[in-house]
Protein backbone atom coordinates (compact mmCIF):
# COMPACT_ATOMS: atom_id res chain seq x y z
CA UNK A 1 0.00 0.00 0.00
CA UNK A 2 1.02 3.56 -0.61
CA UNK A 3 1.86 4.89 2.88
CA UNK A 4 0.37 8.27 2.00
CA UNK A 5 -2.85 6.65 0.95
CA UNK A 6 -3.13 4.49 4.05
CA UNK A 7 -3.02 7.58 6.26
CA UNK A 8 -5.78 9.34 4.44
CA UNK A 9 -8.90 9.47 6.49
CA UNK A 10 -12.47 8.72 5.52
CA UNK A 11 -13.60 11.08 2.76
CA UNK A 12 -10.06 11.19 1.49
CA UNK A 13 -9.95 7.41 1.31
CA UNK A 14 -13.20 7.31 -0.59
CA UNK A 15 -11.97 6.87 -4.10
CA UNK A 16 -15.36 7.14 -5.73
CA UNK A 17 -15.95 10.51 -4.19
CA UNK A 18 -14.33 12.55 -6.90
CA UNK A 19 -12.86 15.28 -4.72
CA UNK A 20 -10.24 13.16 -3.03
CA UNK A 21 -9.24 11.09 -6.01
CA UNK A 22 -9.25 14.03 -8.36
CA UNK A 23 -7.05 16.03 -6.03
CA UNK A 24 -4.80 13.00 -5.84
CA UNK A 25 -4.63 13.03 -9.60
CA UNK A 26 -3.74 16.70 -9.63
CA UNK A 27 -6.94 17.97 -11.20
CA UNK A 28 -8.03 21.61 -10.70
CA UNK A 29 -10.34 21.99 -7.72
CA UNK A 30 -13.24 23.28 -9.82
CA UNK A 31 -13.21 20.09 -11.85
CA UNK A 32 -12.87 18.07 -8.68
CA UNK A 33 -16.04 19.61 -7.27
CA UNK A 34 -17.94 18.65 -10.40
CA UNK A 35 -16.58 15.13 -10.19
CA UNK A 36 -17.81 14.86 -6.61
CA UNK A 37 -21.36 15.52 -7.76
CA UNK A 38 -21.01 12.83 -10.39
CA UNK A 39 -19.60 10.47 -7.81
CA UNK A 40 -22.75 10.49 -5.77
CA UNK A 41 -24.57 9.29 -8.88
CA UNK A 42 -22.03 6.53 -9.20
CA UNK A 43 -20.50 6.98 -12.61
CA UNK A 44 -17.34 9.01 -12.69
CA UNK A 45 -14.29 8.48 -14.80
CA UNK A 46 -11.02 9.39 -13.19
CA UNK A 47 -7.34 9.70 -13.81
CA UNK A 48 -4.89 7.42 -12.11
CA UNK A 49 -1.31 6.30 -12.54
CA UNK A 50 -0.60 2.63 -13.08
CA UNK A 51 2.76 0.94 -12.99
CA UNK A 52 2.54 -1.45 -15.95
CA UNK A 53 5.65 -3.33 -17.03
CA UNK A 54 7.82 -0.80 -15.23
CA UNK A 55 6.28 2.21 -16.97
CA UNK A 56 3.94 4.69 -15.34
CA UNK A 57 0.79 4.95 -17.44
CA UNK A 58 -1.83 7.64 -16.85
CA UNK A 59 -5.33 6.40 -17.49
CA UNK A 60 -8.98 7.17 -16.81
CA UNK A 61 -10.44 4.31 -14.81
CA UNK A 62 -14.03 3.75 -13.76
CA UNK A 63 -14.48 2.70 -10.13
CA UNK A 64 -15.78 -0.73 -11.13
CA UNK A 65 -13.38 -1.37 -14.00
CA UNK A 66 -11.43 -4.63 -14.09
CA UNK A 67 -7.71 -4.69 -14.78
CA UNK A 68 -8.18 -6.86 -17.89
CA UNK A 69 -10.51 -4.23 -19.33
CA UNK A 70 -8.12 -1.38 -18.57
CA UNK A 71 -5.16 -3.23 -20.03
CA UNK A 72 -6.88 -4.28 -23.24
CA UNK A 73 -9.22 -1.45 -24.05
CA UNK A 74 -7.57 1.60 -22.52
CA UNK A 75 -3.86 0.80 -22.71
CA UNK A 76 -3.91 -1.36 -25.84
CA UNK A 77 -2.08 -4.20 -24.11
CA UNK A 78 -4.04 -6.94 -25.85
CA UNK A 79 -1.53 -9.67 -25.02
CA UNK A 80 -3.62 -10.28 -21.92
CA UNK A 81 -6.57 -12.36 -23.14
CA UNK A 82 -10.10 -12.42 -21.80
CA UNK A 83 -11.47 -15.93 -21.99
CA UNK A 84 -14.27 -16.59 -19.52
CA UNK A 85 -14.11 -13.20 -17.77
CA UNK A 86 -15.12 -15.07 -14.59
CA UNK A 87 -11.84 -16.25 -13.05
CA UNK A 88 -12.38 -19.74 -14.40
CA UNK A 89 -9.87 -20.07 -17.26
CA UNK A 90 -6.65 -18.18 -16.50
CA UNK A 91 -6.13 -16.58 -19.92
CA UNK A 92 -6.07 -13.12 -18.30
CA UNK A 93 -3.36 -13.97 -15.74
CA UNK A 94 -0.96 -11.11 -14.97
CA UNK A 95 1.48 -10.60 -12.11
CA UNK A 96 0.63 -8.04 -9.44
CA UNK A 97 3.70 -7.48 -7.27
CA UNK A 98 5.03 -10.78 -8.68
CA UNK A 99 1.92 -12.77 -7.66
CA UNK A 100 -0.31 -14.27 -10.38
CA UNK A 101 -3.77 -12.68 -10.47
CA UNK A 102 -6.75 -13.09 -12.76
CA UNK A 103 -6.91 -9.59 -14.24
CA UNK A 104 -10.57 -10.12 -15.22
CA UNK A 105 -11.35 -10.48 -11.52
CA UNK A 106 -9.18 -7.69 -10.16
CA UNK A 107 -10.33 -4.08 -9.90
CA UNK A 108 -7.90 -1.69 -11.55
CA UNK A 109 -8.27 0.62 -8.56
CA UNK A 110 -6.93 -2.11 -6.30
CA UNK A 111 -3.57 -2.21 -8.12
CA UNK A 112 -2.78 1.50 -7.92
CA UNK A 113 0.66 1.85 -6.31
CA UNK A 114 1.45 -1.77 -7.13
CA UNK A 115 3.50 -3.20 -9.96
CA UNK A 116 1.71 -5.00 -12.78
CA UNK A 117 3.56 -7.27 -15.19
CA UNK A 118 1.84 -8.44 -18.36
CA UNK A 119 3.08 -10.71 -21.14
CA UNK A 120 4.23 -7.60 -23.05
CA UNK A 121 6.68 -6.89 -20.25
CA UNK A 122 8.42 -10.26 -20.34
CA UNK A 123 10.87 -9.77 -23.18
CA UNK A 124 14.12 -7.86 -22.70
CA UNK A 125 14.41 -4.33 -24.16
CA UNK A 126 16.46 -5.73 -27.04
CA UNK A 127 13.67 -8.14 -27.94
CA UNK A 128 15.22 -11.26 -26.41
CA UNK A 129 12.44 -13.51 -25.20
CA UNK A 130 12.05 -14.32 -21.54
CA UNK A 131 13.42 -17.81 -20.73
CA UNK A 132 9.86 -19.02 -20.15
CA UNK A 133 8.73 -17.74 -23.55
CA UNK A 134 11.75 -19.31 -25.27
CA UNK A 135 11.23 -22.58 -23.43
CA UNK A 136 7.55 -22.65 -24.46
CA UNK A 137 8.64 -22.28 -28.10
CA UNK A 138 11.33 -24.94 -27.73
CA UNK A 139 8.86 -27.36 -26.20
CA UNK A 140 6.14 -26.57 -28.78
CA UNK A 141 3.88 -25.64 -25.89
CA UNK A 142 1.35 -23.35 -27.61
CA UNK A 143 -1.06 -24.88 -30.09
CA UNK A 144 -3.80 -22.35 -30.75
CA UNK A 145 -1.98 -19.97 -28.42
CA UNK A 146 -4.93 -18.27 -26.75
CA UNK A 147 -4.09 -19.47 -23.25
CA UNK A 148 -0.33 -18.97 -23.74
CA UNK A 149 0.03 -15.45 -22.26
CA UNK A 150 -1.73 -16.65 -19.12
CA UNK A 151 0.33 -19.84 -18.94
CA UNK A 152 3.51 -17.79 -19.37
CA UNK A 153 2.56 -15.38 -16.59
CA UNK A 154 1.65 -18.21 -14.22
CA UNK A 155 4.98 -19.88 -15.02
CA UNK A 156 6.95 -16.64 -14.52
CA UNK A 157 5.11 -16.11 -11.22
CA UNK A 158 6.11 -19.60 -10.10
CA UNK A 159 9.77 -19.16 -11.03
CA UNK A 160 9.99 -15.80 -9.24
CA UNK A 161 8.71 -17.51 -6.09
CA UNK A 162 10.51 -20.82 -6.54
CA UNK A 163 13.32 -20.89 -9.13
CA UNK A 164 13.74 -24.67 -8.86
CA UNK A 165 10.27 -26.20 -8.75
CA UNK A 166 9.55 -29.89 -9.00
CA UNK A 167 7.33 -30.97 -11.85
CA UNK A 168 4.51 -31.48 -9.35
CA UNK A 169 4.96 -27.94 -7.99
CA UNK A 170 4.85 -26.61 -11.56
CA UNK A 171 1.71 -28.61 -12.19
CA UNK A 172 0.11 -27.04 -9.11
CA UNK A 173 1.24 -23.55 -10.09
CA UNK A 174 -0.22 -23.84 -13.60
CA UNK A 175 -3.40 -25.57 -12.41
CA UNK A 176 -5.33 -22.30 -12.55
CA UNK A 177 -4.87 -22.02 -16.32
CA UNK A 178 -7.00 -24.00 -18.74
CA UNK A 179 -5.80 -25.10 -22.17
CA UNK A 180 -8.52 -26.25 -24.54
CA UNK A 181 -5.90 -27.81 -26.84
CA UNK A 182 -4.78 -29.96 -23.93
CA UNK A 183 -1.11 -29.06 -24.26
CA UNK A 184 -0.57 -29.19 -20.50
CA UNK A 185 2.43 -31.51 -20.62
CA UNK A 186 4.15 -29.32 -23.19
CA UNK A 187 3.67 -26.27 -20.97
CA UNK A 188 5.04 -28.23 -18.02
CA UNK A 189 8.04 -29.28 -20.11
CA UNK A 190 8.54 -25.63 -20.92
CA UNK A 191 8.43 -24.57 -17.27
CA UNK A 192 10.95 -27.25 -16.31
CA UNK A 193 13.23 -26.28 -19.19
CA UNK A 194 13.06 -22.61 -18.20
CA UNK A 195 13.84 -23.57 -14.61
CA UNK A 196 17.14 -24.98 -15.79
CA UNK A 197 16.34 -28.65 -16.09
CA UNK A 198 16.13 -30.24 -19.51
CA UNK A 199 12.39 -30.97 -19.18
CA UNK B 1 -29.82 -14.52 -19.58
CA UNK B 2 -27.27 -12.24 -21.17
CA UNK B 3 -23.74 -12.25 -19.88
CA UNK B 4 -21.72 -9.07 -19.90
CA UNK B 5 -18.05 -8.37 -20.39
CA UNK B 6 -18.10 -5.28 -18.27
CA UNK B 7 -18.96 -4.49 -14.71
CA UNK B 8 -22.12 -2.48 -14.03
CA UNK B 9 -22.04 0.99 -12.56
CA UNK B 10 -21.18 0.67 -8.92
CA UNK B 11 -19.28 2.92 -6.58
CA UNK B 12 -16.06 1.83 -4.95
CA UNK B 13 -14.77 2.85 -1.54
CA UNK B 14 -11.32 1.93 -0.32
CA UNK B 15 -11.17 3.02 3.32
CA UNK B 16 -7.83 2.81 5.11
CA UNK B 17 -9.29 2.68 8.62
CA UNK B 18 -11.72 0.25 10.20
CA UNK B 19 -13.93 3.01 11.61
CA UNK B 20 -14.43 4.40 8.13
CA UNK B 21 -15.32 0.99 6.73
CA UNK B 22 -17.88 0.50 9.50
CA UNK B 23 -19.38 3.91 8.88
CA UNK B 24 -19.68 3.15 5.16
CA UNK B 25 -21.19 -0.28 5.84
CA UNK B 26 -23.70 1.37 8.14
CA UNK B 27 -24.53 4.13 5.68
CA UNK B 28 -25.11 1.78 2.74
CA UNK B 29 -26.69 -1.10 4.68
CA UNK B 30 -28.24 -3.55 2.24
CA UNK B 31 -26.94 -1.51 -0.72
CA UNK B 32 -23.35 -1.95 0.38
CA UNK B 33 -21.19 -4.89 -0.67
CA UNK B 34 -18.22 -5.78 1.52
CA UNK B 35 -15.31 -6.58 -0.78
CA UNK B 36 -12.49 -8.96 0.15
CA UNK B 37 -10.75 -10.67 -2.75
CA UNK B 38 -13.82 -10.12 -4.90
CA UNK B 39 -13.83 -13.63 -6.33
CA UNK B 40 -17.43 -14.22 -5.22
CA UNK B 41 -18.38 -10.66 -6.16
CA UNK B 42 -17.65 -9.82 -9.76
CA UNK B 43 -19.63 -12.73 -11.21
CA UNK B 44 -22.76 -11.54 -9.40
CA UNK B 45 -22.25 -8.02 -10.72
CA UNK B 46 -21.27 -8.95 -14.29
CA UNK B 47 -24.35 -11.18 -14.51
CA UNK B 48 -26.51 -8.34 -13.20
CA UNK B 49 -27.88 -10.82 -10.69
CA UNK B 50 -27.17 -8.61 -7.63
CA UNK B 51 -27.28 -4.85 -7.59
CA UNK B 52 -25.29 -3.24 -4.79
CA UNK B 53 -24.79 0.52 -5.01
CA UNK B 54 -21.32 0.52 -3.52
CA UNK B 55 -18.44 -1.86 -2.93
CA UNK B 56 -16.54 -1.31 0.30
CA UNK B 57 -13.05 -2.70 -0.29
CA UNK B 58 -11.39 -3.81 2.97
CA UNK B 59 -7.98 -4.60 1.48
CA UNK B 60 -6.47 -1.24 2.43
CA UNK B 61 -7.09 -1.80 6.15
CA UNK B 62 -3.82 -3.14 7.53
CA UNK B 63 -5.39 -4.14 10.86
CA UNK B 64 -7.49 -6.76 9.07
CA UNK B 65 -4.48 -8.56 7.62
CA UNK B 66 -2.28 -11.27 9.05
CA UNK B 67 -2.09 -14.12 11.53
CA UNK B 68 -1.46 -13.12 15.15
CA UNK B 69 -0.86 -15.22 18.24
CA UNK B 70 -3.37 -14.46 20.98
CA UNK B 71 -3.70 -15.45 24.64
CA UNK B 72 -5.47 -18.61 23.69
CA UNK B 73 -4.63 -19.63 20.16
CA UNK B 74 -4.46 -17.42 17.08
CA UNK B 75 -6.42 -14.63 15.48
CA UNK B 76 -6.54 -14.30 11.70
CA UNK B 77 -7.59 -11.01 10.11
CA UNK B 78 -10.49 -11.30 7.69
CA UNK B 79 -8.63 -10.01 4.62
CA UNK B 80 -5.67 -12.32 5.10
CA UNK B 81 -5.39 -14.11 1.77
CA UNK B 82 -5.66 -17.87 1.51
CA UNK B 83 -2.14 -17.81 0.05
CA UNK B 84 -0.83 -16.21 3.25
CA UNK B 85 -2.67 -18.76 5.39
CA UNK B 86 -1.36 -21.73 3.39
CA UNK B 87 2.20 -20.43 3.85
CA UNK B 88 1.88 -19.36 7.48
CA UNK B 89 4.22 -21.22 9.86
CA UNK B 90 1.96 -21.17 12.91
CA UNK B 91 -1.05 -22.34 10.96
CA UNK B 92 0.92 -25.21 9.45
CA UNK B 93 2.51 -26.21 12.74
CA UNK B 94 -0.58 -26.15 14.93
CA UNK B 95 -3.73 -25.78 12.85
CA UNK B 96 -2.77 -27.65 9.72
CA UNK B 97 -6.42 -28.48 9.10
CA UNK B 98 -7.00 -24.87 8.05
CA UNK B 99 -3.96 -24.84 5.75
CA UNK B 100 -5.14 -28.07 4.12
CA UNK B 101 -8.62 -26.65 3.60
CA UNK B 102 -7.37 -23.30 2.27
CA UNK B 103 -5.03 -25.15 -0.08
CA UNK B 104 -7.98 -26.87 -1.75
CA UNK B 105 -9.93 -23.70 -2.51
CA UNK B 106 -10.52 -22.94 -6.20
CA UNK B 107 -7.29 -22.26 -8.12
CA UNK B 108 -3.86 -20.77 -7.30
CA UNK B 109 -4.75 -17.33 -8.68
CA UNK B 110 -7.97 -17.25 -6.69
CA UNK B 111 -6.15 -18.32 -3.51
CA UNK B 112 -3.63 -15.53 -4.16
CA UNK B 113 -6.29 -12.86 -3.74
CA UNK B 114 -9.19 -14.68 -2.07
CA UNK B 115 -9.50 -13.80 1.61
CA UNK B 116 -10.42 -15.92 4.60
CA UNK B 117 -13.37 -13.65 5.43
CA UNK B 118 -14.59 -13.82 1.85
CA UNK B 119 -14.26 -17.57 1.65
CA UNK B 120 -16.24 -17.95 4.87
CA UNK B 121 -19.00 -15.54 3.83
CA UNK B 122 -19.37 -16.67 0.21
CA UNK B 123 -22.83 -17.22 -1.17
CA UNK B 124 -24.50 -20.43 -2.33
CA UNK B 125 -23.43 -21.88 -5.67
CA UNK B 126 -26.79 -23.30 -6.76
CA UNK B 127 -26.83 -22.38 -10.45
CA UNK B 128 -30.51 -21.48 -10.49
CA UNK B 129 -29.82 -18.95 -7.76
CA UNK B 130 -26.56 -17.74 -9.35
CA UNK B 131 -28.39 -17.14 -12.62
CA UNK B 132 -30.53 -14.55 -10.92
CA UNK B 133 -33.80 -16.53 -10.92
CA UNK B 134 -36.40 -15.55 -8.36
CA UNK B 135 -36.01 -18.64 -6.19
CA UNK B 136 -36.63 -18.85 -2.43
CA UNK B 137 -33.06 -17.79 -1.69
CA UNK B 138 -33.47 -14.75 -3.93
CA UNK B 139 -36.70 -13.79 -2.15
CA UNK B 140 -39.10 -15.66 -4.47
CA UNK B 141 -41.39 -18.57 -3.75
CA UNK B 142 -40.08 -21.55 -5.70
CA UNK B 143 -37.06 -23.84 -5.66
CA UNK B 144 -35.97 -24.76 -9.19
CA UNK B 145 -33.41 -27.34 -8.00
CA UNK B 146 -35.89 -29.34 -5.93
CA UNK B 147 -38.44 -29.82 -8.70
CA UNK B 148 -39.15 -32.91 -10.86
CA UNK B 149 -36.87 -31.66 -13.65
CA UNK B 150 -34.47 -29.82 -11.36
CA UNK B 151 -30.76 -30.60 -11.61
CA UNK B 152 -29.71 -31.20 -8.05
CA UNK B 153 -26.65 -33.41 -8.23
CA UNK B 154 -24.66 -30.89 -6.17
CA UNK B 155 -27.37 -30.08 -3.67
CA UNK B 156 -28.17 -30.86 -0.05
CA UNK B 157 -28.92 -34.18 1.61
CA UNK B 158 -29.36 -32.69 5.10
CA UNK B 159 -31.13 -29.71 6.59
CA UNK B 160 -32.95 -28.43 3.51
CA UNK B 161 -35.93 -26.19 4.06
CA UNK B 162 -37.51 -25.02 0.79
CA UNK B 163 -33.99 -24.08 -0.47
CA UNK B 164 -31.68 -27.08 -1.11
CA UNK B 165 -28.39 -25.24 -1.77
CA UNK B 166 -25.23 -26.30 0.08
CA UNK B 167 -22.44 -24.46 1.86
CA UNK B 168 -19.63 -24.07 -0.72
CA UNK B 169 -16.84 -22.98 1.62
CA UNK B 170 -13.85 -25.25 2.16
CA UNK B 171 -12.50 -23.24 5.08
CA UNK B 172 -15.91 -23.13 6.82
CA UNK B 173 -15.79 -26.82 7.75
CA UNK B 174 -12.25 -26.42 9.07
CA UNK B 175 -13.40 -23.46 11.18
CA UNK B 176 -16.26 -25.43 12.73
CA UNK B 177 -13.95 -28.40 13.35
CA UNK B 178 -11.43 -26.09 15.06
CA UNK B 179 -14.24 -24.50 17.12
CA UNK B 180 -13.35 -21.02 15.88
CA UNK B 181 -15.09 -17.79 16.86
CA UNK B 182 -16.00 -15.10 14.34
CA UNK B 183 -15.43 -11.46 15.28
CA UNK B 184 -18.19 -9.36 13.74
CA UNK B 185 -18.15 -5.57 13.98
CA UNK B 186 -20.60 -2.80 13.22
CA UNK B 187 -20.91 0.85 14.25
CA UNK B 188 -22.75 -0.43 17.32
CA UNK B 189 -19.80 -2.48 18.51
CA UNK B 190 -18.48 -5.98 18.32
CA UNK B 191 -20.09 -9.38 18.72
CA UNK B 192 -18.47 -12.78 18.91
CA UNK B 193 -20.17 -15.63 17.08
CA UNK B 194 -19.12 -19.27 17.40
CA UNK B 195 -18.47 -20.74 13.94
CA UNK B 196 -21.33 -23.18 14.34
CA UNK B 197 -23.80 -20.35 14.81
CA UNK B 198 -22.17 -18.07 12.22
CA UNK B 199 -23.42 -20.29 9.40
CA UNK B 200 -27.19 -20.47 9.15
CA UNK B 201 -29.51 -22.75 7.23
CA UNK B 202 -32.58 -21.88 5.17
CA UNK B 203 -34.93 -22.61 8.07
CA UNK B 204 -33.32 -19.69 9.92
CA UNK B 205 -32.56 -17.22 7.10
CA UNK B 206 -33.46 -18.38 3.65
CA UNK B 207 -31.74 -15.51 1.85
CA UNK B 208 -28.51 -15.63 3.82
CA UNK B 209 -25.69 -18.11 4.45
CA UNK B 210 -24.39 -16.46 7.60
CA UNK B 211 -25.76 -14.64 10.62
CA UNK B 212 -24.20 -11.38 9.41
CA UNK B 213 -26.60 -8.45 9.25
CA UNK B 214 -26.50 -5.47 6.88
CA UNK B 215 -23.93 -2.98 8.13
CA UNK B 216 -21.79 -5.64 9.78
CA UNK B 217 -18.27 -6.66 8.79
CA UNK B 218 -16.50 -9.91 9.60
CA UNK B 219 -13.16 -8.60 10.87
CA UNK B 220 -11.32 -11.62 12.24
CA UNK B 221 -11.48 -15.28 13.13
CA UNK B 222 -10.19 -16.57 16.47
CA UNK B 223 -9.06 -20.17 16.71
CA UNK B 224 -8.67 -21.47 20.28
CA UNK B 225 -5.71 -23.63 21.26
CA UNK B 226 -8.10 -26.47 22.15
CA UNK B 227 -7.35 -28.34 18.96
CA UNK B 228 -3.80 -27.14 18.31
CA UNK B 229 -1.64 -30.04 17.20
CA UNK B 230 -4.55 -32.49 17.21
CA UNK B 231 -4.82 -35.23 14.61
CA UNK B 232 -6.35 -33.67 11.51
CA UNK B 233 -7.88 -35.08 8.38
CA UNK B 234 -9.12 -33.06 5.43
CA UNK B 235 -10.39 -34.33 2.12
CA UNK B 236 -12.44 -32.68 -0.59
CA UNK B 237 -14.05 -34.60 -3.41
CA UNK B 238 -14.92 -32.50 -6.45
CA UNK B 239 -15.41 -33.14 -10.15
CA UNK B 240 -12.10 -31.40 -10.92
CA UNK B 241 -9.21 -30.86 -8.53
CA UNK B 242 -9.12 -27.17 -9.40
CA UNK B 243 -11.91 -24.56 -9.28
CA UNK B 244 -14.74 -26.94 -8.49
CA UNK B 245 -16.65 -26.76 -5.26
CA UNK B 246 -16.88 -29.80 -3.01
CA UNK B 247 -19.37 -32.52 -3.81
CA UNK B 248 -18.60 -33.77 -0.33
CA UNK B 249 -15.72 -32.70 1.91
CA UNK B 250 -14.66 -33.61 5.42
CA UNK B 251 -12.63 -31.82 8.08
CA UNK B 252 -11.84 -33.80 11.21
CA UNK B 253 -10.02 -32.77 14.39
CA UNK B 254 -9.41 -35.60 16.83
CA UNK B 255 -7.58 -35.84 20.14
CA UNK B 256 -5.74 -39.13 19.81
CA UNK B 257 -3.81 -40.68 22.68
CA UNK B 258 -1.87 -43.87 22.01
CA UNK B 259 -4.07 -44.65 19.03
CA UNK B 260 -7.25 -44.12 21.04
CA UNK B 261 -9.64 -41.37 20.02
CA UNK B 262 -10.88 -38.99 22.70
CA UNK B 263 -12.86 -35.88 21.79
CA UNK B 264 -13.39 -35.18 18.14
CA UNK B 265 -15.12 -32.72 15.85
CA UNK B 266 -15.98 -34.02 12.41
CA UNK B 267 -17.55 -31.66 9.94
CA UNK B 268 -18.69 -32.18 6.36
CA UNK B 269 -19.18 -29.73 3.52
CA UNK B 270 -21.28 -29.98 0.39
CA UNK B 271 -24.07 -31.93 2.08
CA UNK B 272 -26.07 -29.23 3.87
CA UNK B 273 -26.57 -25.49 3.72
CA UNK B 274 -24.20 -25.13 6.65
CA UNK B 275 -21.08 -27.05 7.67
CA UNK B 276 -22.59 -30.36 8.80
CA UNK B 277 -21.28 -31.89 12.02
CA UNK B 278 -21.37 -35.67 12.34
CA UNK B 279 -22.29 -35.61 16.01
CA UNK B 280 -23.36 -39.26 16.21
CA UNK B 281 -20.05 -40.34 14.76
CA UNK B 282 -18.14 -38.05 17.14
CA UNK B 283 -19.90 -39.70 20.12
CA UNK B 284 -19.38 -43.20 18.77
CA UNK B 285 -15.68 -42.56 18.16
CA UNK B 286 -14.88 -41.63 21.76
CA UNK B 287 -12.75 -44.37 23.28
CA UNK B 288 -12.30 -46.25 20.00
CA UNK B 289 -8.99 -46.86 18.32
CA UNK B 290 -7.99 -45.49 14.94
CA UNK B 291 -8.54 -48.62 12.87
CA UNK B 292 -10.39 -50.22 10.00
CA UNK B 293 -12.83 -51.80 12.49
CA UNK B 294 -13.69 -48.39 13.92
CA UNK B 295 -14.09 -47.04 10.40
CA UNK B 296 -16.59 -49.77 9.53
CA UNK B 297 -18.41 -49.25 12.81
CA UNK B 298 -18.97 -45.49 12.50
CA UNK B 299 -19.34 -45.08 8.73
CA UNK B 300 -23.09 -45.80 8.56
CA UNK B 301 -23.68 -43.05 11.13
CA UNK B 302 -22.48 -40.43 8.65
CA UNK B 303 -25.45 -40.74 6.33
CA UNK B 304 -28.10 -41.45 8.96
CA UNK B 305 -31.08 -39.13 8.55
CA UNK B 306 -30.07 -37.99 5.06
CA UNK B 307 -32.80 -37.05 2.60
CA UNK B 308 -31.28 -37.24 -0.88
CA UNK B 309 -32.89 -35.51 -3.86
CA UNK B 310 -33.35 -36.99 -7.34
CA UNK B 311 -29.73 -36.85 -8.44
CA UNK B 312 -27.57 -36.77 -5.33
CA UNK B 313 -27.88 -40.20 -3.73
CA UNK B 314 -24.21 -40.72 -4.60
CA UNK B 315 -23.31 -38.31 -1.81
CA UNK B 316 -24.28 -40.84 0.86
CA UNK B 317 -21.65 -43.53 0.15
CA UNK B 318 -19.18 -40.71 -0.55
CA UNK B 319 -19.86 -39.24 2.88
CA UNK B 320 -19.51 -42.63 4.59
CA UNK B 321 -16.26 -43.35 2.77
CA UNK B 322 -14.77 -40.00 3.72
CA UNK B 323 -15.56 -40.70 7.38
CA UNK B 324 -13.94 -44.14 7.01
CA UNK B 325 -10.79 -42.58 5.61
CA UNK B 326 -10.67 -40.01 8.41
CA UNK B 327 -10.58 -42.62 11.18
CA UNK B 328 -9.02 -45.76 9.72
CA UNK B 329 -5.62 -44.94 11.13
Amino acid sequence: MNPNLSRRRFIKAVIASGAAAATHAGMPSALAAGAADDATKGGVERLMSLNINGKIRRVDVLPQETLAYTLRYKLGLTGTKIGCNRGECGACTVLVDDIPNYSCSTLTHSVRSRGVLTVEGLQAPDGTLHPVQQAFIDELAPQCGFCTPGQAMAAVGLLKDNPNPTREQARQALSGNLCRCGAYDNYLNGVMRAAGGKA
Amino acid sequence: MASYDVMPDVQLYQPAEMDDALELADRFGRDGWILGGGQDTYGWLKDRAKHPKAMIDLNGIEALRGVRKSDDGIEIGAVTTLREIIRNETVNAEYELLALAAGRVASPQIRNVGTLGGNLSQDARCWYYRRGLACYRAGGNICYADSPQGMNREHAVFGASRCVAVSPSDTAIAMVALDATMVVQSVDGERLVPAERFFVGPATHITKMTSMRPGEILTAVRIPSTWAGARFYFEKVADRDVWDFALVSIAAAMQVDNGTIGDSRIVCGGVACTPHRLRDAEKALAGKSLSDETAEFVAPLASRGAKPLNYNHFKLPLLENLLRRAVRG
